[in-house]
């Protein structure tokens, strides 16, 4: 058949491009019914990457965040109508100890490859995983909630036993998602976030504390540290963890920066500190995200950060989606009827 | 049961000096119709499917579904002279195989494989509303209308805002439409070859379903080639 793809060409412009596409047995297809803007989305939409990268992968479709309903399954694995989450990543070999998301050979929704801005979209049967109890537009937003699955299992596989407090730079989503996640996991420690804007800090209420990052106690230590920051500011967040975190803890690194950044080395090695970056996630983070997702309360928290529901029926409605996301706190999310 | 009804009655005398007729030409690796019918094998909305053919190219169309679909179940018939008498038959069809009551039919060309499920799904929702007797799928119209009854003056200019161009689906219920088709006197049915035409006549309400402009008919050569040049491989771009 012949599927509409909505490809982003330059900066604030997007066309439908057509692709033929073949069904197979490996194959699911899926109809999208709520997508979700990230900021990496935004950062190709506005045209902030760097030119000569956005040359090289445009056109092409963005968001990497959705739900679906499956269209058809030749297998009958999945049953007409099963709600699925869609996993962006697609590993091309596998391998035993590197994580799929990991590996340099696979490629990535609306990074590599063409996202789920799709009339209808192709998925091999390993990259879905049937939903059920999650309203959908909150389940459009299981995504990022594996990113932060998966850095927390390594931040569980790395840190040292101290977990009395763990501090998190970032009241954006992400810092958001941390925290609320690493309440639920290790609801004995004391978690603190770290950020820059009052209002934001208020929806951080299931938080043990809120602290704006101007505020903080000289003597104030954290034991471990998520950066959830992103972008040049990363630096002094990471500059302030290295400040405040006890020796040899760890910090997660989550947030992407264009641009090189400066770190206090010398310190990081006076403390013995551990520095692990993470990206991405795969089958087995969305697996534990559509699992953590049954709770209501969890549900609930998640819906609090939904600031807006754009309805999509043409070009027009996402241009519209992409610039009120501009101005929001936290997510928007695209109801999908293209 | 909502049941598609794919009109596959070209002969492929339009198409310059093709020989196949439209629906079996190739765009991108498969023919037309393939891509037509994906569309509505795939569609939640649709339960089953029925396909009106020459009756000459009946043998070829089994032919071609066999290769690509072992699982799905398609039925192929044998199409009237004229498009209405073609839906007449599917109806027929449907009456004669359906145990339910009523059944609704989503008329589409087979020749329009830029369908979308939104189209579909739009056709089969408008039906769930009684006051609505049918469903007409159009894009508004963007070149100025001119009428002319002699082909040589203009008669009339209609205000374009109002125009429309009608593309497919189509969707009835299949009762009501044989039953206002055979209400027609036979010089009626040779003027009426629009079966929505027959409905506004009858002053039934026809809603309207907002199509795309892509979901074109392929009749023409230049259709064809446009439709082979907007229809991409799939990409896949190096990090």
């Amino acid at each position: 058949m012949i599927n509409e793809i909505v490809k982003l060409v330059a900066p604030r412009r997007m066309e439908v491009f057509f692709q033929e596409e073949n069904i197979d047995e490996d194959t699911v297809i899926v109809r999208p019914l709520y997508l979700s803007i990230c900021a990496a989305d935004q950062r190709y939409y506005t045209g902030s990457r760097d030119k000569e990268i956005m040359e090289k992968k445009l056109p092409m479709a963005l968001i990497h965040e959705a739900v679906g309903e499956v269209l058809y399954d030749q297998k009958n694995e999945f049953k007409q109508g099963d709600k699925v989450v869609l996993i962006p990543n697609i590993p091309l070999e596998k391998n035993n100890i590197i994580k799929e998301n990991y590996l340099r050979t696979s490629k990535f929704r609306s990074s590599s490859y063409d996202g789920f801005l799709q009339n209808i979209v192709c998925m091999k049967r390993d990259r879905i995983i049937k939903i059920k109890d999650i309203a959908l537009n909150i389940a459009s937003v299981l995504e990022p909630i594996s990113i932060c699955i998966n850095a927390i299992e390594e931040f569980k596989n790395t840190a040292n036993k101290n977990r009395k407090t763990i501090g998190i730079w970032g009241c954006g989503t992400i810092g958001y998602i941390m925290t609320l996640l690493l309440k639920k996991y290790m609801p004995e420690s004391k978690i603190i976030i770290f950020g820059t804007n009052e209002e934001k800090l208020n929806y951080f209420a299931f938080a043990d504390e809120a602290m704006l990052i101007n505020k903080i106690p000289e003597d104030l230590k954290v034991d471990h540290a998520f950066e959830c920051v992103g972008g040049k500011n990363s630096e002094d967040a990471i500059n302030q963890i290295i400040k405040h975190i006890n020796p040899q803890g760890t910090i997660s690194i989550l947030g992407v920066s264009e641009e090189p950044i400066l770190i206090e080395t010398r310190m990081v090695l006076e403390k013995g500190l551990k520095i692990v970056g993470n990206s991405r996630s795969g089958y087995n983070d969305f697996a534990e995200a559509v699992e953590i997702m049954q709770d209501p309360k969890m549900q609930e928290y998640i819906g609090n950060i939904i600031v807006e529901t754009v309805e999509v029926n043409n070009i027009n409605d996402i241009y519209k989606a992409f610039d009120m996301d501009l101005n929001n706190s936290f997510k928007t999310i695209m109801k999908w009827n293209f | 049961m909502v049941y598609a009804g794919i009109l596959a009655g070209g002969q492929g005398k339009r198409m310059g000096r093709t020989e196949l007729p439209k629906q079996f030409l190739n765009i991108g690796g498969k023919p037309i119709i393939i891509h037509t019918l994906e569309q509505f094998i795939i569609c939640k909305k649709i339960d089953k499917i029925i396909i009106a053919t020459p009756e000459n190219w009946k043998s070829y169309m089994i032919d071609i579904l066999n290769k690509y679909y072992q699982n799905c179940e398609l039925n192929v018939i044998s199409g009237g002279n004229t498009r209405n008498e073609t839906i007449m038959k599917i109806c027929e069809f449907i009456k004669e195989n359906s145990k339910e009551k009523e059944n609704i039919i989503v008329t589409h060309d087979a020749v329009r494989p830029f369908i979308t499920q939104r189209i579909i799904e739009d056709n089969v929702e408008a039906m769930q509303d009684k006051n609505i007797d049918a469903v007409d799928t159009v894009i508004p119209a963007t070149d100025t209308i001119v009428e002319s009854t002699n082909n040589n003056i203009i008669t009339n200019i209609p205000i374009r805002d109002y125009m429309y161009q009608g593309q497919t689906p189509q969707t009835f219920r299949v009762n009501e439409l044989v039953d206002t088709y055979n209400s027609l006197e036979e010089r009626e049915k040779e003027i009426l070859t629009d079966a929505a035409k027959i409905y506004a006549l009858k002053k039934k309400n026809v809603k309207l379903v907002k199509g795309e402009i892509y979901n074109m008919k392929i009749t023409q050569e230049y259709d064809l080639k446009l439709a082979n040049a907007i229809v991409k491989g799939v990409e896949i771009n190096n990090d």
